[in-house]
């Protein structure tokens, strides 16, 4: 059983790096960030088989990939907790000279990153390609993705979508997270989404829903659900419902923080709704 | 002046698929990827021989080189297979991203590129690809001239570690250099000694350099040929030995002047050796149906381009 305490103190904790980063370069995004804190802790402490050091090609160990890109201060939160790289370094972040760029790549050479993502939907293709790799190298362990739902909007990802259904690639959980919210607005009303999971399943893919994907024992269960539906000759996809900012209650229920750092009142409210737990960096 | 045999015409994209069948014989980590074009690219043969190290990924190019980068993740050596304008234009974000800025170790192999790709017409024959993917960072760049080179570069590319952009053409042309010649990424070949002109040449261009070459030795012009293979990295120094000899340079490419071999000759020559320059190359326009040769002919890229533009640049000197 997941020691959930434990697991909440590190969201509480990766929430904190994630406005220190942002507030500190004044750039970056921290509402889809905040809405996945849950999504990246529970993936990498307690869903993934991981080795302990970090090599590009990853045989024997489960691989995450990061499609949209923009947000990498969560991402890096939960790296550098995660002991790929000194918690430290994440006050580099976005900085000149930093391994820890706006948008990951794996061009500076930062353990945990294995492909550059930013410009949004090339992420799956990437995570095929991979989960593909491990079925001829007859590795047996999986591949994780996460996207934006806005993400969705890019065309790319419907062929990888086909794809993956069409070849079985059924050792690939893709992630699609379901905040609702894009930069220029709702997902709805910038270009409509529908049925996301619908979508999904009319593709062929094995879909399932996580309803509150803030809820940190409900992704655990989901995330361990999607890997039990691996190996059946579908790829597995999990539609997870986020608030985008969550923990700060200025930033739900709007997409004005998609990509804008808080002030320095601002981050005070915020980091005061979300105590210090395993330290600052 | 060195005499080259024809040793009976075949088209590039033939020794790309004789390279792949190689390969899926002698490297295990070989997989080869193709959007929907799999005769146009001739690797039947590597499909029938290594069914499960093959991903037919439908007509959906950018699909396919983000799956390329993937399968690089555990070991793959990825040769994605589609026509020029498919491999480049169409999905330059995905290379640019996913593979170039990512270090990827993908080989781009690109069919059908250039004007020779004919009737057609200019929807498909991409004249720009070269520029694109130079400007790429870390993106070697090979533009073979034959069928046997084209084989050797497909081998070679293999063993280079680092994303590859590897073009090729349609027609039937000449293959006339040595069946068991090693292919060196960046070296340029000198082809013919000559003193009083340089003829820089890549892919298509370069045997109609030397028919070019004979008919100026007749008229008592010696003329210095350069096979440029390797558009990226450059052989400099090949080319800078060259122009220092003969004071004047032809390049010649089935490619726009802009962005393409020419270009890049021409800066290596501002920056240590300036020296009068013609380019035979396409004039910033698109191409149009037609058969090969007569395309050839109509854009001034055939030998007879070539032999009048060496008249201009020594008239320069």
């Amino acid at each position: 059983m997941a020691d959930i305490k434990a697991l909440n103190e590190q969201v509480v904790q990766v929430r904190r790096d994630i406005l220190r980063m942002v507030h500190k370069v004044n750039s970056g995004h921290p509402g889809g960030s905040l809405g996945c804190t849950e999504f990246f802790v529970a993936l990498y402490n307690e869903i993934m088989d991981l080795k302990e050091g970090f090599d590009m090609d990853g045989i024997g160990e489960d691989l995450f990939f990061l499609s949209n890109g923009h947000i990498s201060p969560v991402f890096y939160s939960v790296l550098a907790r995660r002991g790929y790289f000194p918690v430290e370094e994440l006050s580099t972040f976005r900085l000149i000279d930093s391994r820890l760029q706006g948008h990951p790549t794996t061009h500076e050479g930062l353990p945990g990153v294995r492909i550059a993502s930013g410009s949004l939907g090339q992420g799956m293709s990437v995570a095929i390609g991979a989960a593909l790799a491990k079925k001829l190298n007859d590795d047996r362990h999986l591949v994780y993705s996460l996207h934006g739902d806005g993400e969705l909007q890019e065309g790319q990802n419907w062929e990888a979508i086909m794809y993956a259904a069409g070849n079985k690639v059924d050792n690939l959980i893709a992630t699609i997270d379901r905040n609702g919210q894009q930069i220029d607005g709702g997902t709805e009303d910038v270009l409509p989404l529908g049925d996301v999971a619908e979508k999904f399943k009319v593709f062929g893919w094995d879909v399932l829903e996580i309803e509150n994907g803030n809820d940190l024992q409900q992704v655990i269960d989901g995330l361990k659900e999607a890997k039990k539906r691996t190996g059946h000759g579908k790829p597995v996809c999990v539609v997870m419902t986020t608030e985008m900012g969550n923990g700060v209650d200025f930033m739900m229920h709007t997409h004005a923080w998609h990509g804008k750092a808080p002030s320095d009142e601002q981050l005070e409210v915020a980091l005061s709704q979300n105590p210090e737990t395993l330290g600052d960096y | 002046m060195t005499k080259y045999i024809d040793q009976g015409k075949q088209d590039t994209r033939s020794g790309y698929g004789a390279g792949m069948t190689e390969l899926g014989r002698t490297n295990p980590n070989v997989v080869a990827l193709c959007a929907d074009l799999v005769g146009s690219l001739k690797i039947q043969t590597f499909i029938d021989e290594n069914p499960e190290r093959f991903f037919q990924v439908g007509i959906a190019e950018a699909n396919m080189m983000g799956i390329a980068a993937g399968l690089t993740i555990g070991g793959k050596i990825p040769f994605t297979g589609t026509f020029a304008n498919f491999s480049t234009g169409r999905v330059y974000d995905q290379i640019r991203q996913s593979i170039a800025y990512s270090d990827k170790n993908v080989k781009i192999c690109a069919s059908h590129a250039g004007i020779t790709l004919g009737e057609d017409g200019a929807t498909h024959q991409i004249l720009e690809d070269i520029g694109l993917m130079k400007m790429l960072p870390g993106m070697t760049v090979i533009n073979p001239c034959d069928f046997n080179q084209t084989k050797a570069a497909t081998l070679a590319i293999a063993e280079h570690h680092g994303p590859v952009y590897l073009r090729f053409g349609r027609p039937k042309v000449a293959n006339f250099t040595p069946v068991d010649q090693k292919f060196e990424i960046g070296k340029a070949l000198l082809l013919n000694e000559g003193s009083d002109v340089t003829i820089i040449a890549t892919g298509h261009l370069v045997w109609q350099s030397l028919l070019a070459a004979e008919t100026l030795e007749n008229q008592g012009i010696s003329c210095e040929v350069v096979n440029i293979h390797t558009i990226k990295p450059l052989d400099e120094k090949a080319i800078l030995d060259s122009v220092k000899k003969t004071g004047c340079v032809v390049t010649a490419e089935e490619h726009n002047f802009l962005g393409g071999l020419g270009e890049s000759v021409a800066r290596t020559l501002a920056m240590h050796h300036p020296a009068p320059q013609e380019f035979v190359a396409t004039q910033d326009t698109f191409g149009e149906s037609g058969t090969p040769d007569q395309l050839m002919d109509k854009y001034g890229l055939n030998n007879k381009a070539i032999e009048a533009a060496v008249l201009k640049v020594m008239k320069r000197k």
